[in-house]
C-alpha cells in the first residue's frame, strides 16, 4: 500500500505480544493506520511517547527492527458505483482479479446519523417465508440477526431472504466465512443474475481473525455511500456476527483488559451497537437495513454475544429443526420482530396481527399438550386438536423452504383455525371473524 | 471553584475514549474541560487525578487526536441550562439541541444551545418588590406548552433574598432580567429566566419529602390494580430482550397522568426514539387533550452515541426533572436502559484499570444506583405546593439472569418491582410482567392503604389481595395439573386454574397496540377486577375439566371483547349482556 517519500520510518519497537506491538513514536494520532514489516495496523493506545498498534495479520516474524510507516488517516475506503458487483478483502482491495476501485476516499466507522435526522421504517420487506412475513414481518431501515446453531442452513436462508427483498444493493460483510460458503454466495448470486448488485467485503477463514474487525465497517460505509448519497434501499449481511466478536475479544486479551461475562471486552454492547445502528432510514428514501447472523454455542442465548446482540437488535429470528414435520422452521416462540407494529394490519391486511397472535397461542397450546404427552397423561380433545393445527401450522407456515405472499398465509392460517377449532377458542376481534372464518359456522 | 485564570492542560496519553491530560494548575473532580482538537472542540469530564496527570472522559469520539494537544479546564461541572423552552425538545445526553444540528450526521464537537434565546415568553411575576426568597422561590410564570412554566430563585442561591425589583407582566426573552434580588451583604443580583445547574447534584430547593401516598394511574392494568406505584414512588422493569420493556415503557408516558413526561433514551435503539419523534405529536394527552409531544422533552442518547454522554444523559434527564417538579408539577421519568448507564461506568472502569466488582462492574456501582434513585420523590415546596418525580427505570438483565449486579442493586434502591417473564413473553401474555414475583413496596405503606380507600374504593384493597391470592391458587394448581394429568386432579383444581386464566387474560393481559384498551383508566379497571372477583366468587356447576375449560374460554373471550369496546358503548353492553347469558347456562 501507499508508502510517501517524506514520511517518518520508524525501526526501533520495543514490545511485542501475538497482536500488538509498541514503538516510541511522536505526532501520531488515535486510530491512525500504520505499515508494519508490510503489514497493516491502527493505533490502539498512546501513552506519552509510547504508541500501541494492533497487527491485523498477526506479529509472527516481525523483527524488533521492522519499519513502521504511520499513515496519517484512519481505515478508508474508496467509494463509487464501481463497487457494484465487486469482491473485496477487509482492507478493500479487491480479491476479484478486478483493477482497483476509482473513488472518493471516505474515513470507515464514520459518525452516527443524528436520531432526529432518522425516519421511521415503514416499508416492509416481503421474503416470501411464512415464518417471516407472517410472524416477524422485517421492515427497511431494521437490524435483525439469525440466533443459529452452526449446523444449520442460516447462510442459505440468509441468501433468500437478500434475493427476495428487492434491495437495490446487497453488500455482503463475510467474517470467518469458509472458502466454501464464500464461493457458495458467489454462485447464488451470479445465477440469480444479481451481480451487479452486490459489494462483498470477505475474510475467509484462511485470513488472520483480528481482519475482521475491519470488515463491518467496510461494508457498512460502502452501504451508506449507496443509501444517503444515492438514496438507495440497502440491504446488508453480516456473516458472522460471533466470530467479529471472538476477535475483539483476542484484541482486548493482548492490550491486558479485565474481561466482563464470557471472557468478552467490557465495551461489547458499544462495540456491537456502533455497527448495528448504522441501520437506518433516511427521509429521502435510501435505507440501510442489517440482516446478521450470530452463531450459538448449543442454542444458548444467554452468552454475552447473543445476549447483547439482542438488546441491540431489533428482534432476532430463531431457525429450529421440527423433528415432527422434518423440516427447519422460524421458531415462533423466540423469534420477534420489534418493527413489524408499524406495517402488520397496516401494509398488509387488517386482520393480520390478530391471526398472528391468536396462531401462536395456540401454537403454545400445543406444546403445553406435547408435554403432557411426553409426561404419559391422557390428551383432550382439545389438546388433540391444538397438536393437529400445530404439525400444520409447522408445515404450512413456519418452514422456511415455503415461499407464498402474506394473503396466502392469513387464508391458509385461517383455514387451519376453521378446521381445527371452535370461534371462541381462537378468540379474534369479532369483526374478523365474522369475515374471515372459513367453512361450517359453529 | 470560580478560578481567576483557566487551568490549562495537554494531552499525554489516548486509550480510545480516556484522554490523560497533564496540567499546570488547580482542577477539580468532574470538573469540565475542552480539548481544542483541529476541526472541533471536544467536552470531557475529569473523572480521576493522579498527581499531575488528570483523567477526563472524553464525550466524543478521539479519532485523530495527538499527544500535545492543549486542553482548557471550565472551572465547573457539567451543567445543563434551565429555563422555557424545554418541552418538546429532542436533547443528546449533554443538553445539547439535536435539531439545531446541521446535516444528517452527527459531527463531533458540534454543541447547540438548548434553549430558544430569541423567543418572547408571556411573563406575568407571582412575587412583588420587598418578598423574601430563597433558592427555589417562585418569581413569576410564563406559559409554556400548556403549562405554567415557574421562573424561580436559582437552585444555587442560598440564604435569604429580598427582591429589591420585578418587571411587570409583559414579553421577555429568557435573557432579558426579570428580577433584581438583594443579598445579606446587600449587593444587588439581576435574574434572568435561565439558570445553571450542575447535573450531578440534587436539586434540594424543597421543604420535605415524605413518604409518597398518591396512585399514579398509568392506565396499565397490571401496575395500577396489581402492583400500583405513587406519585414520587421509584420502580424498576427487568426483563430480557424481547419481553417488551419499550413498549412497556411508552405505554407508560403515553398514557400516565402526568403533567410532564422526561424519557431518557440511554444507550438504546435510535429506531425506538424516532418512534417517539414520529408518534408522541399524533398522539393526545389523556389530561389536557393536547399533543402529547407537548409535555414530554426527550434525551437521546441512543446506543451508538458516545459512551461518557450516555452516562451524562440520565443525570441531565433527573435535573430536568427535579426543574419541573420544583414548579409544582408531575413528572413521569422513564430511563431506558439503566443497564447501558451501568455498562458506560463499568466501560470507564476497564479503561481505567480500576479493580473490579462482580462482571467487571466497578465496586461502587450500588452506591451510584441508590443516589440516583433517591432523587425521585414527592416534595412539598417551601411555599407549602406539592410536586412529584415518579422514576421507572429499566434493565437489561445479561442473559436474562435477575442476580447479575445491575438488577441487584436497583432492587435495593427501587421500591416497585415489575419483572418480565420470558415465558409470558414467548406465549404473547403482554405486558409480559409476571404477576407473582412482581411487587410494589407501596401497597403496605399505611398513607397509600388509606388513599386507596378514600379515592378507589373501600375494598379496593381487599380485592386487590384477594386477586394475587387466587393468582397464587392458579399457579399451584396448574402444576398439579401438570403432574399428575388432568383426570388425576379434583375439578376444583381446573377451576382454581381457570380463575387464575380469568384473571390472567382479562386483568394482566392488556393490548398497547389496541386503540381502546391500550389505556385504562381506574374507574374502568375498577370495574374490570369486581366484575372478574363476581365471576370467581361464583360457584358454577360442571361434571367434568372439559365442561370448566369450555365455559371459561367462552367467559374470557366476552371480557377480552369488553376490554376491546368504548367504555359503556353498546357494544360494551352486548357483551356485559351476553357474558350474563352464559353464566346463568353454568348457575342451578
Amino acid at each position: 500500500m501507499e508508502t510517501q517519500a517524506f514520511q517518518k520510518v520508524y525501526t526501533k519497537i520495543t514490545n511485542l505480544t501475538k497482536a500488538t506491538v509498541t514503538l516510541k513514536a511522536t505526532d501520531v494520532g488515535y486510530d491512525e493506520m500504520a505499515m508494519v514489516h508490510g503489514r497493516m495496523g491502527q493505533v490502539v493506545k498512546i501513552m506519552g511517547d509510547e504508541v500501541i498498534l494492533q497487527i491485523f495479520a498477526g506479529t509472527e516474524g516481525i523483527p524488533t527492527n521492522a519499519e513502521v510507516v504511520f499513515l496519517g488517516r484512519p481505515p478508508q475506503l474508496k467509494v463509487s458505483d464501481q463497487l457494484a458487483g465487486r469482491f473485496f478483502n477487509a482492507f478493500g482491495d479487491p480479491i476479484d482479479g478486478g483493477p482497483q476501485v476509482e473513488g472518493r476516499i471516505v474515513d470507515t466507522g464514520g459518525p452516527s446519523v443524528n436520531p432526529v435526522r432518522r425516519k421511521q421504517p415503514s416499508q416492509l420487506i416481503a421474503t416470501g417465508i411464512a415464518g417471516i412475513d407472517l410472524n416477524n414481518t422485517l421492515v427497511t431501515g431494521q437490524k435483525i440477526p439469525f440466533f443459529a446453531d452452526p449446523d444449520q442452513p442460516y447462510n442459505q436462508v440468509m441468501a433468500n431472504v437478500a434475493l427476495r427483498a428487492k434491495a437495490d444493493k446487497i453488500i455482503l460483510g463475510g467474517m470467518g466465512l469458509s472458502n466454501d460458503d464464500y464461493l457458495y454466495f458467489k454462485n447464488i448470486f451470479d445465477n440469480a443474475g444479481a451481480l451487479d448488485r452486490i459489494v462483498s467485503f470477505v475474510n475467509t477463514t484462511d485470513d488472520p481473525p483480528v481482519e475482521r474487525l475491519l470488515i463491518p465497517d467496510m461494508a457498512l460505509t460502502a452501504a451508506e455511500y449507496f443509501a444517503e448519497e444515492k438514496q438507495e434501499k440497502v440491504l446488508v449481511l453480516l456473516t458472522d456476527m460471533t466470530l467479529y466478536a471472538d476477535a475483539l475479544s483476542i484484541v482486548s486479551n493482548r492490550m491486558d483488559q479485565i474481561p466482563s461475562k464470557d471472557s468478552m471486552p467490557g465495551s461489547l454492547y458499544s462495540d456491537l451497537a456502533r455497527l448495528y445502528e448504522k441501520a437506518v432510514q433516511f427521509p429521502h428514501g435510501g435505507s440501510i437495513t442489517i440482516i446478521a447472523v450470530t452463531t450459538l454455542n448449543g442454542g444458548d442465548i444467554t452468552h454475552a454475544i447473543p445476549d447483547n446482540t439482542g438488546y441491540i437488535t431489533e428482534g432476532q429470528l430463531f431457525l429450529r429443526m421440527d423433528s415432527d414435520v422434518g423440516k427447519v422452521i422460524v421458531d415462533p416462540f423466540r423469534s420477534l420482530s420489534r418493527l413489524k407494529q408499524l406495517v402488520i394490519g397496516k401494509q398488509t391486511r387488517e386482520d393480520h396481527p390478530q391471526v398472528m397472535n391468536a396462531a401462536i397461542r395456540l401454537y403454545a397450546d400445543a406444546a403445553n399438550a406435547k408435554t403432557k404427552q411426553d409426561n404419559g397423561f391422557d390428551l383432550t380433545d382439545y389438546d388433540e386438536r391444538t397438536l393437529k393445527f400445530a404439525r400444520e401450522y409447522s408445515e404450512h407456515i413456519l418452514a422456511v423452504d415455503i415461499n407464498i405472499d402474506t394473503e396466502k398465509m392469513l387464508d391458509t392460517t385461517w383455514k387451519l383455525f376453521s378446521e381445527n377449532f371452535a370461534r371462541e377458542e381462537v378468540v379474534v376481534r369479532e369483526e374478523f371473524v365474522a369475515k374471515y372464518w372459513k367453512g361450517a359456522k359453529q | 471553584m470560580e478560578r481567576k485564570n483557566k487551568t490549562t492542560g495537554k494531552v499525554a496519553g489516548i486509550i480510545a475514549n480516556l484522554v490523560i491530560v497533564e496540567v499546570d494548575g488547580p482542577v477539580a473532580q468532574n470538573e469540565i474541560c475542552f480539548i481544542s482538537h483541529p476541526e472541533n472542540k471536544l467536552m470531557a469530564e475529569v473523572i480521576k487525578i493522579l498527581g499531575k496527570n488528570v483523567y477526563v472522559q472524553v464525550f466524543e469520539s478521539t479519532r485523530g487526536l495527538k499527544v500535545g494537544t492543549p486542553v482548557e479546564f471550565e472551572g465547573h461541572l457539567l451543567e445543563v441550562s434551565l429555563g422555557p423552552g424545554i418541552l418538546s425538545r429532542n436533547y443528546d445526553g449533554l443538553q445539547n439541541d439535536l435539531d439545531k444540528m446541521d446535516g444528517v450526521f452527527l459531527k463531533r464537537g458540534d454543541y447547540t444551545d438548548p434553549l430558544d434565546r430569541e423567543k418572547k415568553w408571556d411573563w406575568t411575576p407571582i412575587a412583588k418588590e420587598g418578598d423574601q426568597v430563597v433558592a427555589g422561590s417562585w418569581l413569576g410564570e410564563v406559559p409554556e406548552n400548556s403549562v405554567p412554566h415557574r421562573i424561580m430563585v436559582p437552585f444555587k442561591f442560598q440564604g435569604t433574598y429580598t427582591i429589591k425589583s420585578i418587571v411587570a407582566a409583559g414579553q421577555y426573552t429568557v435573557d432579558d432580567v426579570v428580577a433584581v434580588v438583594t443579598d445579606r451583604e446587600g449587593n444587588d443580583i439581576e435574574l434572568t429566566m435561565v439558570q445553571k445547574w450542575p447535573v450531578k447534584m440534587a436539586v434540594k430547593a424543597y421543604k420535605e419529602k415524605p413518604r409518597p401516598f398518591k396512585l399514579l394511574q398509568t392506565g396499565t392494568r397490571t401496575l395500577d390494580t396489581l402492583n400500583p406505584i405513587t406519585e414520587g414512588g421509584t420502580g424498576f422493569i427487568p426483563g430480557p430482550f424481547g419481553t417488551g420493556k419499550t413498549v412497556l415503557q411508552h405505554a407508560i408516558s403515553k398514557f400516565a397522568d402526568a403533567d410532564i413526561v422526561i424519557i431518557a433514551a440511554c444507550g438504546e435503539r435510535a429506531n425506538e426514539v424516532v418512534e417517539i419523534f414520529t408518534e408522541f405529536p399524533e398522539l393526545e394527552d389523556p389530561k389536557t387533550g393536547r399533543s402529547l409531544i407537548e409535555r414530554t422533552t426527550i434525551i437521546a442518547n441512543t446506543s451508538n452515541m458516545p459512551v461518557a454522554a450516555r452516562e451524562a444523559s440520565v443525570y441531565t434527564a433527573m435535573t430536568l426533572g427535579e426543574y419541573y417538579r420544583s414548579m409544582g408539577l408531575k413528572v413521569v421519568l422513564m430511563a431506558d436502559s439503566t443497564s447501558r448507564w451501568a455498562q458506560a461506568l463499568r466501560e470507564m472502569s476497564n479503561r481505567l484499570e480500576e479493580l473490579p466488582g462482580p462482571d467487571a462492574f466497578p465496586m461502587d456501582l450500588t452506591a451510584i444506583i441508590t443516589s440516583f434513585y433517591a432523587r425521585a420523590g414527592f416534595v412539598y415546596l417551601n411555599n407549602g405546593e406539592s410536586g412529584s418525580i415518579t422514576f421507572i427505570g429499566t434493565v437489561s438483565p445479561a442473559g436474562g439472569n435477575l442476580k447479575e449486579p445491575v438488577t441487584e442493586s436497583t432492587r435495593k434502591a427501587a421500591r416497585c418491582f415489575y419483572g418480565l417473564n420470558q415465558g409470558r413473553a414467548d406465549s404473547k401474555r403482554y405486558p409480559a410482567i409476571d404477576p407473582i414475583d412482581s411487587y410494589s413496596k407501596y401497597l403496605e405503606y399505611p398513607e397509600v392503604q388509606e388513599y386507596l380507600k378514600e379515592n378507589i374504593g373501600e375494598n379496593w384493597l381487599d380485592n386487590v389481595l384477594k386477586t394475587k391470592t387466587l393468582l397464587l391458587r392458579g399457579k399451584e394448581a396448574q402444576e398439579q395439573i401438570n403432574i399428575l394429568g388432568d383426570d388425576g386432579v379434583p375439578l376444583e383444581f381446573h377451576e382454581k386454574f381457570w380463575n387464575s386464566e380469568l384473571i390472567d387474560a382479562v386483568i394482566l393481559q392488556q393490548d398497547s397496540f389496541d386503540k381502546i384498551d391500550a389505556n385504562c383508566p381506574m374507574p374502568r379497571q375498577k370495574y374490570m377486577l369486581e366484575k372478574v372477583l363476581e365471576i370467581t366468587d361464583k360457584k358454577f356447576k360442571f361434571e367434568t375439566f372439559e365442561e370448566v375449560n369450555g365455559f371459561f374460554k367462552r367467559i374470557i373471550n366476552q371480557l377480552k371483547q369488553i376490554n376491546y369496546s368504548e367504555w359503556e358503548s353498546e357494544k360494551f353492553k352486548t357483551h356485559e349482556k351476553e357474558l350474563e347469558e352464559i353464566m346463568n347456562e353454568r348457575l342451578n
